[in-house]
């Protein structure tokens, strides 16, 4: 138990609560899932419970949420228009998702759902299907100019349509690596500082004196982590808000 | 793939002790499914359909509750304050007009008022010093009818006294001849010398 405490990777092992298994899928209740499950909840009653009293002037939570409201609305609005406005809540659900997760991924001995890349891969995947499928419904193959910008020569446009589709491939790719490698590298630092404070703690005075510093080390991340943790959330959001730009607008 | 790989590469020490660490946990009794062991958890093929399910359920369920409940009830208190705002602008916009309105009626009614007080005052300033004039034409006249009368009453005192500075001079004159000739010379010649004399 004592390599347990030290050990960085424990955090991300995932336990399952209730084993469900279906036609040869493992699908159980697991520990992620129940922060899943505590992500959407802890998100959910925040935002319908600071909003409940509907005051015209907003205490400090009501404007907490009209805050974020906004925020995400700006963000949506300054990268796609108004017209992109009709993938608001989406955009909206997803931001106060990562954010959530993130945060609540902060807490000792809480697991960070983020902190697994297909969940980060299943975001970023819902990302880039609803900018394609989007894409196809509203601009039918007109969506394909995406790839063609305009203005660039013709003996050139086959090396920039190429390139144009491997960046546009790489986008689901680097979306959920971003969130999902910050989280983890994040998490397995904060771990491994702690970890030292732990084991040096153990060897007497000497290592009590000597875990000061990782002490100091693992409060510093802390707060680069919850720095971390808005951060990644608001990428992710700004990113999509781009690719649904891209969506709305494909002729650049 | 590419990030698979120079993952792979950069935990190999921390992977071993994992090795190592979970090794020991399952027989303290923690649920670690036994295949997890091998690899790094995130990477666990075996846990994806169990996450990614559960975030479809989770993730679906928290955007329509967002959609259908949060959504509508933010921008319906952002909507009514905003109205709101606009609404008091406009009330205060108009209170501004209508306080401007004011004392631009104000300062019209004050220019004329002062309009008013400086005809009065130049009236006023008129009267006085027509009637000054005229008082001091009134005092210029009698002063010049005294003036007249003075003079025509000098002219006839000098007028009196010439007269009888002629009679003086003939008597005068009748009394020297008289001492010088010792005759009696007429009146009339007396009369007639002195008168050329006087000439």
């Amino acid at each position: 138990m004592a390599a347990d405490k030290v050990d960085p990777i424990h955090q991300f092992h995932i336990n399952k609560l209730i084993p469900i298994e279906i036609g040869g899928y493992d699908l159980s209740f697991t520990n992620s899932a129940l922060f899943m499950v505590a992500t959407v909840v802890v998100a959910a009653a925040f935002l319908f419970l600071t909003t409940s009293s509907r005051s015209l002037v907003p205490g400090r939570l009501q404007s907490v949420s009209e805050m974020a409201y906004e925020f995400v609305g700006n963000m949506l609005r300054d990268a796609a228009g108004t017209q992109g406005m009709k993938f608001f809540p989406f955009v909206f659900s997803l931001f106060m998702f990562v954010l959530v997760a993130n945060l609540l991924g902060l807490f000792p001995y809480f697991f960070t759902v983020t902190s697994h890349i297909i969940v980060t891969f299943g975001l970023a995947a819902l990302v880039i299907g609803t900018v394609v499928v989007y894409g196809f419904m509203k601009h039918g193959l007109g969506f394909l100019k995406l790839f063609v910008p305009h203005g660039v020569p013709v003996f050139l446009l086959p090396l920039v349509v190429l390139i144009e589709v491997i960046s546009f491939v790489s986008r689901p790719v680097s979306l959920s690596v971003r969130l999902f490698a910050n989280m983890l590298a994040g998490h397995i630092t904060l771990k491994v500082f702690s970890g030292f404070v732990v084991s040096l703690s153990a060897l007497g005075a000497v290592g009590v004196a000597g875990s000061i510093l990782p002490l100091a080390m693992a409060v510093a991340l802390t707060a680069l982590e919850l720095l971390v943790a808005f951060l990644q959330a608001y990428v992710f959001a700004v990113l999509t808000c781009m690719y649904l730009n891209d969506a709305l607008h494909p002729g650049h | 793939m590419f990030v698979t790989s120079a993952f792979a590469q950069e935990s190999a020490p921390s992977a071993d002790t994992s090795h190592a660490a979970t090794g020991g946990d399952t027989h303290s009794g923690t649920s670690v499914p036994a295949e997890a062991h091998g690899t790094f958890p995130p990477f666990n093929p075996e846990t994806f359909p169990s996450q990614l399910l559960w975030l479809a359920i989770t993730f679906g369920l928290f955007y329509l509750f967002l959609k259908r409940v949060v959504m509508p009830r933010v921008g319906g208190i952002i909507d009514v304050r905003n109205d709101r705002i606009s609404q008091d602008l406009d009330q205060a916009a108009k209170l501004k007009g209508e306080a401007d309105a004011a004392v631009a009626a104000y300062e019209q009614e004050l220019a004329e008022a002062k309009k008013n007080a400086n005809s009065i005052g130049q009236q006023a300033n008129d009267a006085a010093k027509a009637e000054a004039d005229t008082a001091r034409k009134k005092i210029e006249a009698a002063l010049d009818g005294k003036l007249g009368e003075a003079e025509a009453r000098i002219a006839s005192i000098k007028a009196n006294a010439m007269k009888e500075v002629g009679s003086i001079a003939e008597d005068t004159a009748s009394a020297i001849v008289e001492a010088l000739v010792g005759g009696k010379a007429s009146k009339a010649e007396i009369a007639a010398a002195v008168k050329s004399v006087a000439r």
